[in-house]
């Protein structure tokens, strides 16, 4: 259970401080598929940060399985991320001088995961794997980012904007790729995007607004990538 | 138009280089012009064993030091008009799709002559101003020669300053004109220049291995500089223990000091290039959860074994140099001492290389334990 309790986040001082986060409260449950909807600038991809380890909130707390993360030193942050995360971001970030197996490697060495090439497999790479980011498309690339992430084997996936970058055809793929491999292998999903339609995939949804939570709501039947408008 | 002031800054290297070989060749070459008045005494036979030595000996110096030093500005000036190309390819691709002609852009890079004018030029000036005087005076009062006067030589001003930045901006020019060959798109899609090499085989290496691998792979040209930097530490902290009995103390010191310099600088250089040129990778291994020490055996590791090679290599160029300067060059010249391998001063450089090195690569390491991850996140 993820436990994010009176949350806030500002930038800036004095008069050009903007408070990104005013005091968000929520719960994920192990194996949710939750998304985070949100327009530019409402303060979603902050919350992913904060709630992810990647930054540190002003005040509030985010505890996994009861362990409070926001008093973590950044040694000991590393090693959680190690341990229990991993991230898909919508610009990939994959390593250019490194071809897909070895990129898949970065996440697979982290969890002694010895078995990494059937995640390649999974995201329908195969053949793929000597291939450098330059010589893929960017469907091909998010879904090495994927398998990056899944290679892992991490608790909890974060996805910022993972299709934000890629076309309809692709970004249903890639979408529908992910939460087949979320259901089998069960870890928790969050996923912060702009794109309402892909809210109807989670099985909870937050909606954001100037740095609050303004709705949420569970799905009691989440649609499959294909189903949903785009 | 395209070279800012900032960017000239990091031209650094190549300024302290020129720095470097100006301020040796303009001493002695300088000398050597003031001893050509000495052709014109009566008594010149009686001086002539001493004057072929000391000309011999600004002769090989400057070919040595300077021609070496030489080669490296050249290496240095193409890393950095490379690396600034790669860097800024979309503001280059921009300006061509502009309209600006590939000439007209290469043109700007000329501004990369204007450090090595700084470089040579402030030199000249500490060469003019602080050593000549002193090595003249050294020299006349070892009384071997006749008094030997300090003359300003216009021709070696031109040959020392304007000539290497003019070829020096020219060279850019050149380079950068080659470099910029590429449509407009291939600069603003950033895909042109540097694409990855593929390695030979597939290998079951661990990530970290394979990442410390490629990065050597892809960056030929640091491996040089930081070879380059170590080779220059090595050997010219060892010369100048010899060079005290051999010489004299001030060249000795004049030696360890631009020694020290040049590889500091150069290693400092390189060592940045590498972290600044691997910003995103750290980043996104430190997301994923590897320590900073990873980050820095994977990226700056690979570098080690050639760092060492470097050592290894200027204990023999300095030992073959002094060798054949004491047997072949100087064998007709009384008291001077025999020359043999000097291992206790081996032992002291290494000694302190090991620690110098392995302090830069530490600090380089928490630096990177310090780098934020939210610049990634903001792309």
């Amino acid at each position: 259970m993820i436990k994010i309790e009176n949350i806030t986040k500002s930038y800036g001082t004095g008069a050009s401080k903007t408070e990104v986060l005013k005091g968000i409260s929520f719960t994920i449950a192990p194996g949710d598929f939750l998304v985070v909807l949100g327009a530019s600038g409402s303060g979603k991809s902050t919350l992913l940060n904060v709630i992810s380890g990647l930054e540190q909130a002003d005040s509030g707390t985010v505890s996994y399985g009861g362990k409070d993360i926001s008093s973590l030193s950044d040694k000991e942050l590393t090693r959680f991320r190690r341990d229990q995360i991993g991230y898909i971001f919508q610009q990939y970030f994959l390593l250019p001088n490194l071809d897909v197996d070895k990129n898949v490697k970065m996440g697979a060495d982290l969890a002694g995961n010895k078995d990494y090439r059937q995640v390649i497999n999974a995201v329908g790479l195969s053949g793929k794997e000597n291939k450098y980011p330059h010589e893929l498309s960017g469907g091909e690339q998010q879904r090495a980012a994927v398998a990056r992430a899944l290679s892992k084997k991490p608790r909890v996936l974060y996805l910022d904007e993972p299709t934000g970058a890629l076309d309809e055809r692709t970004g249903r793929q890639v979408l529908d790729y992910i939460v087949k491999l979320q259901k089998e292998q069960g870890f928790t999903m969050v996923m912060v995007t702009h794109n309402a339609n892909i809210a109807y995939m989670a099985n909870r949804v937050i909606r954001m607004n100037s740095g609050q939570i303004v709705e949420q709501y569970e799905n009691a039947a989440p649609k499959g990538a294909y189903e949903i408008a785009w | 138009m395209i070279i800012t002031i900032k960017d000239l800054f990091k031209m650094a290297g190549i300024l302290a280089v020129a720095f470097c070989a100006v301020i040796v060749c303009a001493m002695f070459l300088n000398f050597n012009l003031d001893l050509l008045a000495l052709k014109q005494r009566a008594d010149f036979p009686v001086y002539e064993p001493v004057y072929k030595i000391m000309e011999m000996n600004g002769k090989v110096i400057c070919g040595v030091s300077g021609g070496c030093l030489f080669l490296t500005s050249i290496v240095l000036l193409c890393f950095y008009i490379g690396h600034y190309i790669d860097t800024h390819k979309k503001e280059l691709g921009i300006l061509k799709a502009l309209g600006y002609s590939r000439l007209q852009m290469a043109v700007g890079f000329s501004a990369f002559g204007g450090c090595v004018l700084a470089g040579t030029g402030l030199g000249y000036g500490a060469s003019w101003l602080f050593l000549m005087p002193r090595f003249y005076e050294m020299q006349n009062k070892d009384g071997l020669l006749p008094e030997i006067r300090m003359h300003f030589h216009p021709w070696l001003f031109l040959a020392l300053v304007a000539a290497p930045t003019a070829f020096f901006a020219l060279l850019a020019i050149f380079y950068s004109y080659h470099k910029l060959g590429v449509p407009a798109l291939s600069l603003l899609r950033g895909t042109s220049g540097t694409k990855a090499k593929k390695a030979k085989k597939v290998s079951c290496l661990p990530f970290l291995q394979e990442l410390s691998r490629s990065n050597v792979r892809q960056r030929k040209s640091l491996v040089f500089f930081i070879t380059f930097a170590v080779f220059c530490f090595s050997s010219m902290v060892q010369m100048s223990a010899s060079m005290e009995a051999l010489a004299s103390a001030m060249m000795a010191a004049m030696i360890f000091c631009i020694g020290i310099f040049l590889a500091v600088v150069t290693l400092f250089l390189a060592t940045t290039s590498v972290v600044r040129a691997n910003g995103k990778t750290i980043t996104m291994m430190k997301v994923f959860g590897y320590g900073a020490r990873d980050c820095a055996r994977a990226v700056l590791g690979g570098y080690r074994p050639w760092a060492y090679l470097g050592f290894a290599l200027g204990t023999v160029y300095q030992y073959g140099l002094l060798k054949v300067m004491v047997e072949f060059v100087f064998q007709d010249m009384e008291g001077m001492p025999a020359y043999g391998f000097d291992f206790p001063a081996m032992a002291a450089t290494l000694a302190a290389f090991v620690v110098l090195y392995e302090t830069i690569m530490l600090a380089y390491a928490r630096k990177m334990e310090k780098a934020p991850l939210k610049e990634i996140m903001l792309e």
